[in-house]
């Protein structure tokens, strides 16, 4: 009893320099980048302005495929800036998928949470700091930005857009029931052990796979919280969303109703 | 269960049940007003639900919130992280 109480008031519970004390959180971002030299600096920006700001402790992973545009040259300037403590480079040769890049990601994470989200500033790392509290206050597995609740919203999209992806999240909603309100985003934070978890169960791609993630996540009784974001999207003008993948969303959605 | 095997065995059951007693098949009797009901009840369920999908739909379509306050605090905020990077060295 006594030797419990005086570890208790021990050096041991002072934030350590080096590493991570047992108790204290680490935050991995994952970013898997293609060309995005022009927004890379500005994202990485904004993370560390909400970090430093909110104060928890993080890292930035940045996974380049083999961008031909300079965005890993950038990424350099970036580590020499912020430092390689902070911003932590792991590119690869070529473009290959989302799940193994987050799966490259993680190898080098070490963080306890994990966080993904999109390079191209339609998610804000304003938004992180929420998610931390969401997750804290509801000790969740896995937090989920949505679209289409709350104060979510969207900048840039036209009428076609929206009706789109409102009838698409109603079909998915009423197929799989998934109990997240926003299945296509990617703007999330997993704990790293359950992230883990699910990419080793998931295998379909795009849209489909982030959707597929949290379709696994309650097979396995993860808790999902949510929190309202704003997506703002800058490229929809340039990429329109074409048939294509709007045939593949389909399939990959009936595929996921009937095998889940 | 899968949710296609959910879906499956759910119609079955309530196709089986409305079959079952529209066709007399558990002889009971029923009033004729009853059957009268029962007789178009799928179609009505569909019609039904065809306009809760839309009206669903199209409110939410409706209510889709415009986050004109986000993309203009971005932009600012694109200013502010360009000129305090190329502070720090950066070369875009």
């Amino acid at each position: 009893m006594a030797a419990e109480e005086a570890s208790r008031s021990s050096p041991r519970s002072r934030r350590e320099p080096k590493g991570r004390a047992p108790r204290e959180d680490k935050y991995s971002v994952l970013l898997p980048t293609y060309n995005e030299r022009e927004n890379l600096p500005l994202i990485v920006w904004l993370l560390v302005k909400s970090f430093s700001e909110s104060g928890f402790n993080y890292e930035i992973i940045i996974i380049d495929d083999g961008s031909p545009d300079g965005t890993r040259d950038v990424a350099e300037q970036l580590e020499k800036i912020y430092g390689s403590d902070r911003i932590l480079l792991r590119p690869r040769e070529k473009k290959l998928g989302l799940g193994t890049a987050y799966i490259h990601g993680m190898k080098h994470a070490t963080g306890n949470y994990i966080i993904i989200m999109d390079a191209d500033l339609s998610h804000h790392p304003k938004f992180i700091p929420e998610f931390i509290r969401k997750q804290k206050e509801g000790n969740f597995d896995i937090v989920s930005g949505t679209r289409y609740r709350g104060n979510g919203g969207v900048y840039g999209w036209d009428l076609k857009r929206k009706i789109i992806s409102r009838v698409a999240n109603f079909i998915t909603q009423i197929l799989l029931r998934p109990g997240a309100s926003d299945l296509t985003g990617s703007f999330r934070l997993y704990r790293k052990e359950v992230l883990q978890k699910l990419i080793g169960k998931c295998i379909s791609k795009g849209y489909v796979f982030q959707m597929e993630m949290i379709v696994r996540a309650r097979q396995l009784n993860y808790t999902i919280g949510e929190v309202p974001i704003s997506f703002v999207d800058r490229v929809y003008g340039e990429s329109k969303l074409g048939g294509n993948e709007i045939v593949s969303f389909l399939k990959g959605l009936l595929t996921l109703f009937a095998t889940t | 269960m899968t949710k296609l095997a959910q879906w499956l065995w759910g119609l079955a059951l309530l196709g089986s049940t409305w079959a079952a007693l529209t066709m007399g098949a558990l002889g009971l009797e029923l009033p004729s007003s009853f059957r009268e009901v029962l007789w178009p009840l799928p179609a009505y369920l569909l019609v039904s639900a065809g306009c809760y999908a839309l009206g669903t739909v199209g409110y939410r379509v409706a209510t889709f919130h415009d986050c004109e306050d986000a993309a203009r605090e971005l932009q600012s905020q694109i200013q502010e992280a360009r000129a305090d990077l190329t502070r720090r060295g950066l070369r875009f």
